[in-house]
């Protein structure tokens, strides 16, 4: 079946059958993927709601007031813990940050190629898919064992080493996808290559880098493993960090597995909180750096 | 290729090659390179693609530095001095040999910092000096009726052509003595290519340009010397207007009519 051996009549005919398979497989993978976003969709919709369902009503301006409850009081609220929680995931993702961007500063311009860059890299895609309860284990071992008390130093030690990973490859990730023209533009000029780097590569990339700052900052507001063996939880307000601190998730966690009905609602009320403030968070941030450009 | 120094007659001359050989790794792309670039003329250099032509363009502001699998042998001279193995830090270097690219390059930043960028690495001026400087590198580049009234908006808003005179706004800005043009219009349209041209021309009463390009028409119009490369060889250099009408080569003429390449 030679194409020059066929008559223009044969050709069309050859192409309108190729043509009807194609618009087939097409609509079979529309479909297929469509199905694909549905299934993921429809989880993400029921978790949503189910969490407003149950979370709601414990919404109340006590919440944030009062200190968490002993079981079956008649009030109480989750004070201590949100306040723990903004302090612990805010302070460690300022620790972790500029550690981690500096290193995919390193990784993405300085060392392509080196094997003191490969390495790290090699090592930080580790790091990056450790669970997190090892890294609540470790700072365990090297902090709390020796100092002997469970802290909220320890704690912002534990998720800043979880930051660190994630911060390390997006920004990595994002600088590599500035054009190396660009750059090259920059050093035509006479610019050295720390004020290429500030100046030009890194601004092009920071929309990218501060994503990749904020899915950490989404990730560890969830974190439960690394707190318990390191911030503990606390019952009463603290802003104390040689204390052991209350967090959200180290509540929820107390709380939603306890038999007391009161307790459970505070669970439900503090999920609901964490996911508002992690999405009001995403869209705040989206829409700066949209303003921006 | 014989090592015969190709001087134009009658010229002052502002770059000169002698011997320049460029490897990529193991690869030699530029075999034994010797000619001078005038000053205050617009030299092309034309070839089919691999010809090392952009090579021998990068060489000049020491470009190839960012790469470690590459390096150069042999002399390029400047004001008396080797630029190759220059003391100086290669940033006065830069500042002095200006290069705009194939694609444009907007930094991500306004139209003004674009241009006051380079600036602000060697001069310290005051804001009112600054806002002279920017306008007067917009108008040289034959820009500023354009973007006059929206300086603070971002430089990647511009079209395609309008990136690329702010590029050689940016360039020029700094006041260099050359002006390296690596296929400056192959990503452009024809009327933003006859604006760039139009510049090119304008710019060599200040400055020496050197322009690599594909489009023979280009460096036929806009060159007054040309050099032609082949392989790594420089086959012909000379005035444009001998190099087009009367080659010397049989290459040179097989390339310009279109037989080859």
């Amino acid at each position: 079946m030679t194409a020059s051996a066929t008559s223009p009549g044969e050709r069309d005919t050859v192409r309108r059958r190729l043509h009807q398979k194609r618009k087939l497989a097409n609509i079979v993978a529309l479909a297929l993927a469509l199905t694909a976003m549905a299934f993921g969709l429809f989880w993400l919709i029921w978790i949503l709601v189910e969490t407003v369902r149950l979370g709601v009503g414990g919404l109340a301006l006590s919440l944030f007031t009062e200190m968490t409850p002993p079981p079956l009081a008649e009030i109480g609220g989750l004070a201590n813990a949100i306040f723990g929680s903004v302090m612990m995931v805010s302070l460690a993702t300022l620790l972790g940050t500029p550690i981690g961007v500096l290193a995919g500063i390193y990784l993405a311009e300085f060392g392509r190629g080196s094997w003191l860059a490969s390495t790290t890299r090699f090592i930080n895609d580790i790091l990056l898919s450790a669970p997190s309860i090892v890294i609540g284990l470790f700072i365990y071992a090297v902090v709390v064992a020796r100092v002997g008390s469970f802290s909220g130093f320890a704690g912002i030690l534990a998720l800043a080493l979880i930051v660190i990973p994630v911060v390390i490859r997006t920004t990595e990730n994002m600088l590599a996808l500035i054009p190396n023209a660009l750059r090259e533009a920059a050093y035509a000029l006479g610019t050295p290559k720390w004020r290429v780097i500030m100046t030009v590569t890194l601004k092009a990339a920071r929309a990218g880098v501060m994503t990749g700052i904020l899915l950490a900052f989404a990730r560890i507001a969830g974190e439960t493993a690394p707190l318990l063996f390191t911030a503990l939880s606390n019952q009463f307000w603290t802003s104390d960090l040689s204390q052991p601190m209350a967090s959200l998730p180290v509540t929820i966690f107390k709380f939603a597995m306890s038999p007391y009905e009161n307790w459970q609602k505070l669970a439900w009320a503090g999920v609901l909180l964490i996911t508002l403030g992690v999405l009001v968070l995403n869209i705040l941030a989206r829409t700066f750096l949209r303003n921006k450009h | 290729m014989d090592a015969k120094v190709e001087t134009p007659v009658g010229e002052q001359i502002k770059l000169s090659v002698r011997n320049l050989n460029f490897y990529y790794g193991g690869f030699h792309a530029l075999k034994n390179i010797t000619l001078d670039i005038p000053e205050k003329k617009v030299t092309a250099f034309i070839g089919p693609s691999g010809c090392g032509k952009s090579t021998l363009l990068r060489a000049f502001n020491r470009m190839y530095e960012l790469y470690p699998e590459q390096r150069a042998e042999g002399e390029i001279i400047m004001d008396g001095s080797n630029l190759l193995t220059s003391k100086d830090d290669v940033s006065l270097i830069r500042a002095k040999i200006g290069m705009v690219f194939q694609k444009p390059t907007p930094f991500p930043m306004s139209i003004y910092d674009n241009i006051a960028f380079g600036v602000k690495l060697f001069e310290s001026l005051p804001r009112v000096e600054m806002d002279e400087r920017v306008e007067w590198a917009l108008k040289k580049a034959a820009l500023w009726n354009e973007v006059k009234d929206k300086l603070g908006q971002s430089g990647s808003g511009l079209s395609g052509g309008q990136q690329q005179r702010l590029c050689i706004a940016r360039g020029i800005a700094i006041k260099p003595e050359v002006l390296l043009l690596d296929e400056p219009c192959s990503a452009l349209d024809p009327i933003s290519t006859g604006k760039i041209e139009e510049l090119i021309h304008e710019l060599k009463t200040d400055y020496t340009v050197v322009i690599v390009t594909h489009n023979m028409q280009q460096a036929a119009r806009s060159s007054d010397y040309t050099a032609y490369m082949y392989l790594g060889d420089l086959i012909e250099f000379g005035r444009t207007q001998d190099v087009f009408m009367r080659p010397t080569k049989k290459d040179t003429e097989d390339y310009i009519t279109g037989r080859f390449g």
